[in-house]
């Protein structure tokens, strides 16, 4: 049987082979599909080292035995995985000329964040000058971090750069094995971030990668390793505000962090992708793997999410905490509205002496979406002394979304110290007119108390990020009362 | 010219008729009291006047500062200086009592073209009025009647008008569930808000709050229709025949 598919998928192999499209190099687009010479052939492109080839091969072969998983609680159609193009050049496609071909309510949106005109133009796909001034900010950031020994830059350079670190850390947390993703993304990842952070350095910027030359777009299939060696400290920001327009309808990331001794790595997201339209058409699925190692003793991942966007939200950011004394925090706001679906949580894993985690999780949901909390705490056989304390809420918005909550929950010590929380709460019609009455209008009642009901995870985000994020929340709120 | 003028008031819950014609005038300075028995629309009067959704004017008309209120939604009519205490206010999480005031207090000045208030001003308000109605700092810290008392729910509606100094204050029964000292405290509070230029309507089933507020003008209203109406005698008088006494 196997053999008769390897069969199958070798002709298929060749016949796309006869068509010729490998020998031409310079084509700046994969015919659609995938198969190994689709992965040799982005290989070749970013003139990869043979180990990268190699384990690009080994997880697209790994994947190709996997099932798509189907047990979170969202519902889509199928996914045609050979309908899909899995190279593009990296550059931006300029869909537009000028930002009157956009979509008004895309632009009214960028009004109400305060996003400068530049910025707009950006983000919405049209053709923008070089703006020197963020060149030129970029350039100065780039070079204090030298100064410090950090390495931030794009992976596809650190492959070339930095081989040996490449090489050591990628797929150590999230293995291509680990899901069928991940083995995805693995086989066929485009960018993404890569972060070194050398002994004892507390890096003095939140490092973004707004600020990383040469970001092109590269949010289909994002590979992001981070690395804080001992005694150092990181905070990471990934994505904006701003909803971000991309023509891929998948995206599969995977980011890994790995702390050391002593280390804190604090990460940050905030996810606006298109969610589709109030009628539920169209939208990102954002299928993510997201995993920290605690390596070392004293080491402390934090994740801290903000989820508006993506017409499918799938995301666990996890910690592994392997080192005695480590910690482990995870901080969510995940807002579904209109027909989105967010299946997100956490898992601890918990396998070093005296280790700690927190989370901390509020689900908004509103109009017809659904969502839902899944989160595992998992003490292992060793971990004397753990604790854990988890905090679950939800919000809901009028009486045709959903919410659910799925704790799972694993103890093999009996020394460890678990506690759980949960609410669920409303938001009705008579605390919307008791606000109305007090002179505050809908749309302000809603985004006073969802900034309330967030206040402890955005608490937990940079300054500025906080602000952004809470008009965010207001933002993809409107219109979902009344 | 009267700050609140009611004509003819017809509404309705439900396809249910419950106001079949109220017929009011309040001038600034005056203490309105609305007496009746339970069932007679003294708080859909109250719901009515402060546009809550559900209730259906089918007739009538009804003017605030000269403006027609039917046309405002609730929210502006707060702005106006329409303030309603509720009878059973709501509890909100995770929104703190002084952010809910700051907001609402904002929000009013902005409609009044003012500046919003510096944070130092705002403080030393909130500690004057808090005062007023004996209530202490770490309860503004709360969620909005989140595991209040009835009593202390009670004080927070007065709080708040006193912090938002409407020019027409509207009290939904606002001594039910008190007991005496609460009463008075809430009563104390309201007779410090009284002045020249501002009024108040007061609804209750008892006579009891009217010992403490004392109104100008007492108006008894039955199976949705004002069918009598009096000085603060009536109270009293109601108070010793029951209500028995207008059915006939």
């Amino acid at each position: 049987m196997e053999q008769d598919n390897n069969k199958i998928l070798d002709d298929f192999a060749e016949s796309e082979y006869k068509y010729g499209f490998v020998s031409n190099i310079e084509q700046e687009l994969a015919p659609k599909g995938l198969n190994e010479d689709v992965i040799r052939f982005i290989s070749a492109k970013k003139n990869e080292p043979g180990f990268l080839l190699e384990w690009r091969l080994r997880a697209f072969r790994h994947w190709q035995k996997m099932k798509e998983p189907n047990w979170a609680k969202v519902k889509y159609p199928p996914i045609d995985y050979q309908d899909i193009h899995y190279y593009a050049a990296p550059k931006n496609f300029n869909k537009y000329k000028s930002l009157d071909e956009v979509d008004p309510e895309i632009l009214k949106t960028y009004e109400k964040l305060g996003i400068p005109l530049e910025e707009q133009k950006r983000l919405a796909g049209v053709a923008v000058d070089a703006v020197l001034d963020s060149v030129s900010v970029a350039t100065t950031f780039k070079e204090k971090l030298e100064e410090l020994g950090i390495i931030f830059c794009p992976i596809s350079e650190a492959v070339h750069t930095h081989p040996e670190l490449v090489e050591k850390y990628l797929g150590s947390v999230v293995p291509y094995t680990d899901n069928y993703f991940a083995a995805l993304n693995s086989a066929v990842f485009s960018d993404g971030s890569f972060v070194y952070v050398p002994k004892g350095v507390r890096c003095p910027m939140e490092l973004s990668t707004y600020f990383r030359i040469n970001a092109s777009s590269t949010g289909q299939f994002e590979r992001t390793l981070i690395i804080a060696d001992e005694g150092s400290y990181v905070s990471y920001l990934e994505g904006c505000t701003a909803p971000m327009r991309d023509e891929n309808q998948l995206h599969a990331a995977v980011v890994e962090l790995v702390a050391h001794k002593n280390a804190e790595i604090k990460y940050s997201t905030v996810q606006n992708w298109y969610p589709g339209d109030k009628e539920g058409k169209g939208g990102i699925y954002n299928f993510v793997t997201k995993r920290g190692l605690c390596e070392g003793e004293n080491s402390k991942i934090s994740w801290t999410q903000v989820e508006t966007g993506s017409a499918i939200t799938w995301k666990y950011p996890s910690c592994v905490l392997k080192g005695d004394n480590s910690v482990g925090e995870f901080y969510s706001v995940a807002l579904t509205n209109n027909f989105q679906q967010a299946d997100t949580g956490t898992k601890m894993i918990h396998l070093g002496k005296n280790t700690k985690s927190r989370i901390v999780s509020k689900g908004i949901s509103a109009g017809r979406s659904d969502n839902s909390y899944r989160g595992l705490v998992k003490i292992s056989k060793k971990a004397d002394g753990a604790r854990n304390f988890s905090q679950c809420d939800s919000l809901l918005l009028g009486n045709k979304c959903g919410a659910h909550t799925f704790p799972y929950l694993e103890v093999a010590n009996q020394t460890a110290i678990v506690e759980h929380e949960a609410t669920t709460s409303k938001i009705s019609e008579d605390i919307i007119f008791y606000l109305n009455q007090r002179g505050i209008s809908t749309e302000d009642a809603v985004a006073l108390i969802v900034h309330g009901y967030a206040k402890e995870v955005l608490n937990n985000l940079p300054m500025e990020f906080a602000v952004e994020a809470k008009k965010l929340l207001s933002v993809s709120l409107e219109g979902s009362v009344g | 010219m009267a700050l609140l003028s009611i004509k003819n008031l017809k509404a309705k819950i439900n396809e249910t008729e419950i106001l079949h014609g109220i017929n009011l005038e309040i001038n600034p300075g005056e203490t309105h009291a609305i007496m009746g028995p339970n069932g007679s629309g003294k708080s859909t009067l109250a719901s009515v006047l402060a546009g809550k959704p559900g209730y259906e004017v089918t007739e009538g008309e009804v003017f605030f500062n000269g403006k027609n209120l039917l046309e405002m939604p609730p929210e502006v009519r707060a702005r106006e200086g329409m303030f309603l205490a509720f009878q059973y206010p709501v509890e909100i999480p995770g929104v703190s009592n002084t952010n809910l005031i700051k907001s609402a207090v904002n929000e009013i000045r902005k409609y009044r073209n003012l500046e919003p208030l510096d944070a130092f001003d705002f403080i030393s308000m909130i500690k004057e009025k808090a005062a007023m109605v004996e209530i202490e700092q770490s309860f503004l810290n709360r969620s909005v009647n989140e595991g209040f008392s009835g009593g202390e729910k009670k004080r927070n509606e007065v709080f708040q008008m006193a912090m938002l100094d409407p020019v027409l204050a509207v009290l939904d029964e606002t001594d039910s569930g008190l007991d005496i000292d609460a009463l008075r405290i809430v009563a104390n509070g309201v007779n410090k808000l009284r002045r020249k230029d501002n009024s108040f309507l007061v609804i209750t089933h008892y006579q009891r709050l009217l010992n403490y507020i004392v109104p100008d003008y007492v108006h008894v209203l039955y199976k949705g229709r004002i069918v009598k109406s009096g000085g603060k005698e009536l109270a009293l008088e109601l108070e010793e025949k029951g209500y028995d006494w207008i059915k006939d």
